[in-house]
């Protein structure tokens, strides 16, 4: 019943970041470039308000005490973590036709797991694997052309879209091994607890890696809200195009503005 | 008349090779000036005060904050245009020196340079990586429609451009005040004073 709840909502998600995504004459319009509507401006700025006290008064201070383990265990949760991630994004590799990556990250995955203690030991990196990068399945969705529909604000979780929430259901549906494993994998070691504790810890090492640069960004801008959006937002279209320097398109080929500025 | 000619013509010549000076030059140049302030011993509000000297000299204020105000800088009169200048430019070095003196002596090398056309350089550079951060890339914007005096236009680090941030920033006050400029020429002034 959960999971036909579940593949209802992602459905509808999916249909209304189609529409949301396009002009409403084509629903699955390729979009040369994302535009992305704040359709519930005020909820989201209710629920990051949110947010934001959840994170003063919780994760930012838990964020702190992390920092202050040992330098080694840091490295070795964030290593696992991230090694964790790459059952998400070897499937989204192939979905988005990147055999060769594909490849290379079930390689990583092997070394790591094993010869890297659980992916505690990023032994991959070391012995001159190409850098990793994370695909999930928002990205997979963006590049098979789906708009990201409306900026959303989730609980907790942050600034999304309906695109990139949509995409994140796909993870319980069987999208994601880690939590097949650990919720339905009816093994001793495993459980849902481990599952949450990993996507917990996850979560508060991003925190931890980004106090004083989030700290910095609320104290320099005039609405912090807009500010994350707007960083989301590149941050997404640079991940979708692959793009680790910006969407050069995008940052560096659209002079429209700027050219207008110059003739004025 | 016809020498007087031949050498205003050579001296113009002379002129432009001796004073035009190649985007990556002068934002490593730029950029070891900032880091010479940074890593020297004094207050934070010493450090900003030189920060704001440096990014008034390398940056195009005027034409950033054009940008940052969008299609809404079509609606201005002289005057508006006049005195959001005014509060932008407070605003901005305001909010970029703040932005920098969080840095302790930042070590930025330039690595390469692509010219866009005739008006824009993009610059690309690494912030070194130290014990609690990796390494950050940063590509700098650089208007170079005088080569002799060329003026940073933006910064986009790992590719998020702020100047796109702040563009964003600056419509999302003016819509949700429908549109009213002196919303935002109020917010400028107060982030200003304090």
């Amino acid at each position: 019943m959960k999971k036909l709840i579940l593949i209802t909502i992602s459905i509808f998600l999916l249909a209304f970041s189609a529409n949301a995504g396009s002009n409403g004459e084509l629903v699955l319009e390729k979009k040369k470039q994302e535009e992305i509507k704040d359709c519930f401006e005020k909820l989201n700025r209710a629920t990051f308000s949110f947010n934001q006290g959840l994170d003063k008064a919780v994760i930012k201070p838990v964020a702190k005490s992390y920092r202050k383990l040992p330098a080694p265990i840091q490295r070795g949760t964030s290593n696992a973590i991230r090694n964790l991630s790459s059952l998400i994004t070897i499937p989204n590799n192939i979905l988005q036709g990147d055999i060769k990556t594909a490849f290379i990250n079930t390689a990583r995955l092997a070394v790591n797991t094993t010869v890297g203690l659980l992916g505690t030991i990023d032994m991959a990196n070391k012995m001159g694997f190409p850098k990793y990068v994370k695909e999930d399945y928002g990205q997979t969705l963006g590049v098979w052309g789906f708009g990201p529909g409306c900026y959303l604000v989730l609980p907790v979780l942050g600034p999304s879209t309906i695109r990139d929430t949509a995409g994140s259901f796909v993870n319980v549906f069987g999208g994601d091994p880690w939590y097949n494993a650990s919720v339905h994998g009816n093994n001793e070691f495993l459980s849902e607890k481990i599952y949450l504790t990993s996507k917990a810890l996850s979560g508060m090492d991003f925190r931890a890696d980004n106090i004083e640069s989030l700290d910095n960004l609320e104290k320099n801008s005039l609405d912090f809200y807009a500010s994350i959006k707007s960083l989301y937002t590149q941050d997404r279209q640079n991940k979708i195009k692959n793009n680790q320097r910006g969407n050069i398109e995008v940052l560096y080929k659209n002079e429209e503005d700027w050219e207008e500025i110059d003739s004025q | 008349m016809k020498k007087i000619l031949i050498f205003l013509f050579l001296f113009s010549l002379s002129n432009n090779y001796v004073h035009a000076i190649e985007p990556d030059v002068f934002v490593q140049s730029t950029v070891n000036r900032a880091s010479q302030i940074l890593s020297k011993n004094m207050t934070k509000e010493e450090k900003i005060t030189e920060l704001k000297s440096i990014a008034n000299e390398t940056v195009d204020i005027v034409g950033v904050g054009f940008y940052s105000l969008g299609q809404a800088r079509k609606n201005l009169d002289e005057n508006q245009k006049k005195q959001y200048l005014k509060l932008f430019k407070n605003y901005f070095l305001k909010s970029f020196s703040s932005r920098l003196a969080e840095y302790t002596n930042p070590e930025i090398d330039v690595i390469g340079k692509e010219k866009i056309n005739e008006n824009y350089t993009i610059v690309n550079s690494v912030l070194a990586a130290t014990s609690n951060r990796p390494e950050v890339k940063i590509d700098w914007r650089i208007y170079t429609k005088n080569p002799g005096n060329p003026l940073i236009r933006d910064l986009i680090i790992e590719g998020l451009s702020l100047a796109r941030t702040q563009k964003e920033e600056f419509s999302s006050i003016l819509n949700s005040n429908n549109g009213d400029i002196k919303v935002l020429f109020k917010t400028l002034e107060k982030f200003s004073n304090s």
